[in-house]
Formats: C-alpha cells, structure tokens, sequence
C-alpha cells in the first residue's frame, strides 16, 4: 500500500523537474519525464482499485508528515486510501497519463512545452493530495492547488488577452466557493474541535438537531456547516450560479480542458460531498438543497448546450450538466451512483474532449461547427471515437438487461434511484430525464453537425488560411479561388475551398481509443461494485462514503416506465437531432425565426454573464475606481508622499530668492537678524 | 540751547540715510562705501555726543578708533573695487550677483 506514496509524489516531481529544468531541459526530457511519471502513477493505481473491487483491502492512512500541532488543532501531511480514494486514484492518473500522452501530439507546434506540461503534473499532483487527504486542511490545499493549476493552464496562452481573461474569471469565481469552503472547515473545527475527516464523520450523528448561534439567530448547526462546505463544492464543480468560469475556461488547450475541466478537477465538489456523505446525511435541508442545485444546473447546462455551436463550449455545458446529475443523486442518497457517474464520465467526457480536439486540430484550429461537416470519412478513428463517446454520454442501452454502454449503467441508475428516493428526488427525476433528452440532442446535434452532411468549411477563416499558406502566393488560380470564398463567408459557404483534413498522429489517437474502451466497457465491469445494493456495500464498506443499499436495492425495483423512460428521450433527441440536422437543415434556421426570443436567451447563456457584470463586476469596478482615483490618488498620494514633495519644492522656490547674490540684501538681512536680536536682548534683560 | 536729543536725531537721521544708501542704491559700489562711511560716522556723532554729556572721555577715544578703522576699511574697499573693476570691467550694482554660496 505504500506505493501510494509513489502515486502521490512522483507527479511532483516530475512537475519540479519539468518546471525547473524548462528551456534548459529540452522539450523531449520535459515530455518523457512527466509522461512517464503519470504513467507508473497509472500503472500503480489500478491494482489498489481492484483490491477494492475483487478483494477485502481495508482503509488505510499513510503518515507522511507531521504538519502543524496548535493546542487542540492537529494537522498533519497524511494520504488516505479507501474505496473513494481508489475511485478518484484511477480517474485522475488513468485521464491526467492519457492526456498527457495526447498532448505529444496536439501540442506539437508549441515553443513552451516543458512549462506545459509541468502544469500538467502540478495540477495531478493536486488532484491527489485532494484525493487522498485525511483532514480538512490537506483537502483544502489540494483544492486550492487544483485551482492555481487550472489557472495557470487556462491561462496557458497568455498572449490571447481571452485566455487571460478566462484565467482571471476561472480563479475569482472559484473564489467564491472557496470562502464557502473556508467557513465551512471553520465552522467544523468550531462544532468538532478537529479537522480530522474520520473523527468529524464519526461526530457528525451525535451534532444532528443541535443549533449554532449566529447574529441573534438560532441555525440548525449540521445545515449551516453542509451547506458552506456545499457552496465550495458549487464553486469547484461549476453548479448554477458559479458555473460561469467552467464555458470560459475552454480557452485554455484543449487537453486541459479534457483533463481539468471535464475529468478531474470539477468533480471534486461530488467527491467532496460523498467523502463527507455521513455529515450531509445528518441535514435534510442541506440534502435537499444539493438535490435542487443539482436538478437546476443539469436542466439549465443542457438547454443552453443546445444552442452553442463552438464545438468545445458544447461539451463544456454538458459536463455541467454532468456534473448537476451527481449532485442531485448525491442530493437523493445515492452517493454510489454518484459515485459511479464521476467514474464513467471521466471516461467518456475526456474522450468527447480529445477527439473534439482531434477535430480541432484536423480542421486547423476551427472550433465553429457551423463549418465542419462531413468529416465521417476524413478523420474515421476520431469519428468512432467520438462516436462511442456520445453512445455513452446519451446512455444507449436496453433497459432491463447488461448490454449498454457506460453512461447507460450510471444515469439510469442515478435517475432510478432519485425516483426510488421520492421527495425532492421526485422532482429531481423528472428534471433529469428533461434533461437527458437535451443531452441526446445536443449530443447527437454536435456529432451531426461534424461529421455527417456536407462539407461547409469553405466558410472558416482557418480554413481558408491553411489553404492559402499551403498553396502559396505564388499559384494565381487558387488567389482567385480564395477570394471567391470569402465573399460566401457570411453565408456558410458549402465546399472544402480544396482543404484536406488530415487524421491526428497515433500518440492523439491511443488515448482515444483507450478512452473509448473505457466508454463502452466501464459501465458494464464496475456496475456490480458500484450500484449493486450487495456489491456496493462490500465496495464502500472501507470508504466514508454513506452508502444505502436499501434506496440501491429500492432503484432496482423502481416500475417498468421508470426503466424505460431515460430509453425513450434518449431516442427522441437523438431522432430529433437526425431530423433537424442531417434530413431537414432547414430546420434549426426556421426554428430560431419562430423562437428567436427562446433562442437568443439560450445562445446568451440567459444572460448570466450580463447580469453578473451588472450586479458585481460594474459596482466591483466602481468602487475600485472610486478608492483607486477618490480615495488614494485624491486623498493620500494628494495629502502624502506628493503632498510633502509639493511643500519641499515650494518652500525652496521661496528660499531661492533669499539668495540673489547681491550685497545689499545680505546686508538687509543681516541688519534686521542684528535688530531683531538686539531687541530680542534688551526685552529679555 | 541745542541738547542731547539733537545730536542724536542728527546722528539717527545720517544713520538711515547710510542703510537706505546701501539698499536702495541701485547704481554704484562707491556709493555704498561711502553710505558704510555715513553709518560710522553717525556712530561717531552718537558716541561724541553722549561722551560729551556724559563726561566721559573714553566715547572720544572710541570715536578715535572708529575713525581709524573707518579709513582703513575705505582703502580696504576701493583697493578690492579697483581690483573688481579690472577684472569684470564695471562696478555696477546689479552686476555684481555672484555672491551665491
């Protein structure tokens, strides 16, 4: 067990060497240092999963450090291996090796890969000790630390002023959460007198029903502490009201965006909430809040993801709405399937994410779907890829039996057991599968769109940059044919304007097939240890996740409808994407003309962005303007330091004229000095 | 009968008209040797006049000694402003600013 260590430290490592070693190094060491770290970190992460999944290993917490000792207040470097650390071990080093080796090819052409790809492992490392942490002041460390890498590689193109922009938004609104998290890992060692997450669980019960006080007021003490904790998770995890930095961090690489924003990073709120399950299971209200917020990001994600057409901004809002289906099963109890849908759409989203890159860096750099098309033939790996992807994004599969691809096993069961569950979990049931038609849609809409029809690329500019600088200046023909296309630009010129995509390099395409057979086959292999009412509760036995064969063994038995239900939108959107994008193209354009009051509210995100930069980012703004120009410049650099220069050189102007040069004003001040001393004397005496 | 006091508004009246002929002589350095002779001798008259109403003879021997260093300041004075002459070429007033620290 102790090669968790090992797991841990080696992305560090790498990351220090990579980091410091950079230009000096060489791109090639950089590359092979942090690729082959992840990988062993990989390669000895599984068997500690499978001993969890086909043996009895039990937790186990390896001391590494002691850290800080303050009277009561004990904390110390510690990594935690269970059954949920297990889960989360082979989730973040399987996708962080994968898109690490991915990034060999798609950051190719790029000057600064060692800096690169030290974020790469510094962000791994992160994830881990996160993952791994004992206590609340180790996970909050790795959270943070998961936080500055993202921003450090959102922003990696910090010459494009949206990068850094994204970057800045990234960090601030996860801010946000993070002061949510921080009360609540106070208010914790307030009611528990520990950090300690074992000793915290094992309190939480006994604290059930007892009330804090605050400003006059009496709160149900387990309510306020989850409900902070909850508002960091809503941060980290991108949930309706601070999910805005996740679209805008697709500025970042787009390997980032598979490892970081869609696998790892942003389910650290659900891993959050099912590490400390038996403190939420003590507050219906907080649990019922995760179950709406859930509910609410997983509708309101899927219906803008509708309408996006950047390839990757569509992926974006679907692992939101991801994300919202594992909070509101963690809302309903079913910490399990949770869980299980962390486990399974890290698979399939990392794989929509680098075959969206694949395609990316196939059609030179264009992300706009409106100018793919037809690229089934052109790049065929990619399109099964993504192909599998979407299968298992959608949840095909036949209700009732074991045949079905991963998203099937995890959704349906997360909305069998929120049904199961009653309640807010009614609700959050018909939400889900509201929602789940939308996902087929835009799912199957984006496939469509890239991969089927006709070749619309002529429209792009990238496009037609990459056919220019390929035929030269020197071929007049193709001069002309250029021109002629850019006249259409508008109008979403049909044609390739004679591009020819090529297929990704195989060290791109290894870590889509891998993932792909992660997207057909995770479901169906760990189903049993992760939703079974029996299996699971050998599977989480030595973890602190809370879980409850009987809501399990209830979702199993839930009526044939219920069953079928996911089935049937899933085939309704995916009917309703073919009709609308591959037999009538007119369709979505006649659509928005009829709607386009429902459609500009989708496309604009309804309107969050506006109105958080009415309500916070403008006053933010003015006051900062008024303390910078009011308060500082006008008061005490006026009074201060320029005030003081001002006196200085106004009183040696003055002084200046004293001394002229000419006799006869010496001796005038010297003859009043001697007058007024003599009168001086004579009044004394 | 002339008293103390008209000596001394005498000597006080010569005494202004030496410091104003320092400060409001724009014109010449003589003239403001010659105002600096004026101050001395309205000492003079003061020291005379009180020696004489006093009785006392040492302001006479005083006023002696004032005398001597008055003409010796004068030929101080005119050697060091036939020298100024020579080399800056004018015993102006105005020009003579270079009195700077």
């Amino acid at each position: 067990m102790h090669s968790i260590q090992l797991i841990v430290f080696l992305p560090l490592l790498a990351a220090i060497i990579a980091g410091l070693g950079n230009k000096a190094l060489g791109k090639l060491p950089a590359k092979l240092i942090t690729t082959g770290a992840l990988f062993v970190s990989c390669a000895l992460s599984w068997p500690i999963f499978l001993s969890y999944v086909v043996g009895d290993a039990g937790p186990a917490v390896i001391p590494v450090l002691h850290w800080l000792s303050s009277a009561s207040f004990e904390a110390a470097w510690e990594l935690r291996v269970d059954a949920l650390t297990a889960v989360m071990l082979v989730v973040v080093t399987s996708v962080s090796a994968l898109v690490h080796l991915y990034s060999w090819g798609y950051m190719d052409e790029e000057p600064d890969q060692p800096r690169f790809f030290a974020y790469l492992s510094l962000f791994t490392f992160a994830m881990l000790m996160l993952v791994t942490a004992n206590n609340l002041l180790q996970m909050f460390f790795g959270w943070e630390g998961v936080g500055l890498a993202s921003y450090l590689l959102i922003g990696f193109w910090f010459r494009k002023p949206s990068a850094s922009a994204a970057a800045i938004k990234a960090f601030v609104v996860n801010r946000v959460g993070d002061l949510g998290f921080m009360l609540g890992i106070f208010g914790t060692y307030l009611v528990f007198d520990t950090i300690s997450i074992p000793d915290i669980l094992a309190a939480a019960p006994g604290m059930a029903g007892s009330t804090i006080g605050f400003l006059g007021h009496r709160f149900d003490t387990m309510t306020v502490l989850c409900l902070l904790l909850f508002v960091g998770a809503c941060g980290k995890s991108a949930q309706l009201g601070l999910h805005t930095w996740l679209p805008d961090a697709m500025e970042g690489p787009t390997p980032v965006s598979a490892l970081i924003h869609a696998a790892t990073m942003v389910t650290a709120g659900v891993f959050m909430v099912c590490r400390l399950s038996p403190m939420f299971e003590t507050s219906e209200t907080a649990l019922t809040v995760v179950t709406y917020v859930g509910a609410a990001t997983c509708l309101f994600a899927a219906t803008i993801g509708t309408t996006q057409t950047d390839i990757k901004r569509v992926i974006a809002y679907s692992t939101c709405s991801q994300l919202g289906y594992m909070f509101f099963a963690a809302g309903v109890g079913a910490y399990g399937a949770a869980m299980f849908h962390l486990f399974t759409h890290a698979f399939f989203k990392a794989l929509l994410f680098l075959g969206a890159g694949s395609v990316i860096h196939a059609m030179h750099h264009e992300q706009d779907m409106r100018y793919y098309g037809a690229l089934r033939k052109e790049i065929p790996v990619t399109f099964w890829a993504m192909t599998a992807g979407t299968l298992a994004i959608t949840g095909v599969g036949i209700p009732g039996t074991l045949f079905g691809f991963a998203g099937f096993f995890s959704k349906d069961s997360i909305l069998e057991s929120a049904y199961a569950a009653g309640g807010p979990g009614t609700t959050a049931f018909l939400i889900g599968i509201t929602a789940a038609l939308l996902t087929s849609f835009y799912s199957w809409r984006l496939v469509f769109l890239t991969f089927f029809g006709k070749a619309r690329w002529a429209g792009s500019e990238h496009i037609q940059h990459a056919v220019h600088d390929a035929h030269g200046h020197d071929s007049h023909g193709h001069d002309d044919h250029a021109h002629d296309d850019h006249h259409g630009h508008d109008a979403h010129a049909i044609g390739t304007a004679g591009y020819h995509p090529h297929e990704s390099p195989l060290v791109m395409l290894i870590p889509l097939i891998v993932l792909a057979i992660g997207a057909v086959a995770a479901g169906y292999v760990f189903h049993h240890a992760f939703i079974d009412a029996e299996g699971g509760a050998h599977f989480w036995a030595p973890s602190t996740l809370a879980f409850d064969a009987h809501l399990m063994h209830a979702s199993h038995e839930v009526p044939l409808w219920v069953k079928w239900s996911p089935f049937a939108v899933m085939a309704t959107g995916l009917f309703v994407a073919y009709m609308a994008y591959i037999r009538h193209t007119d369709w979505p354009a006649k659509f928005t003309a009829q709607f386009h009051v429902l459609y500009d509210f989708l496309l604009n995100k309804w309107y969050f962005d506006e109105l958080y930069d009415a309500i916070f980012v403008k006053p933010a703004f003015a006051i900062g303007r008024f303390f910078w120009k009011r308060g500082d410049e006008g008061t005490i650099d006026r009074f201060g330091p320029n005030g003081m220069a001002a006196l200085v050189v106004a009183g040696g102007r003055l002084t200046r004229r004293l001394q002229s040069g000419y006799l006869y004003t010496y001796a005038l001040v010297m003859l009043l000095g001697l007058a007024a001393a003599v009168t001086w004397a004579i009044t004394q005496s | 009968m002339i008293g103390l006091q008209h000596y001394l508004v005498v000597s006080a009246i010569l005494f202004v008209m030496g410091v104003l002929g320092i400060f409001i002589n724009r014109k010449n350095i003589i003239i403001i040797l010659m105002a600096i002779e004026l101050i001395l001798l309205s000492v003079n008259l003061n020291l005379v006049a009180f020696s004489a109403y006093l009785g006392d003879l040492v302001g006479q021997i005083f006023s002696m000694f004032v005398l001597t260093v008055a003409a010796g300041e004068a030929a101080i004075g005119l050697a060091i402003l036939v020298i100024y002459f020579r080399s800056r070429g004018t015993i102006a007033v105005d020009d003579a600013n270079r009195m700077k620290g």
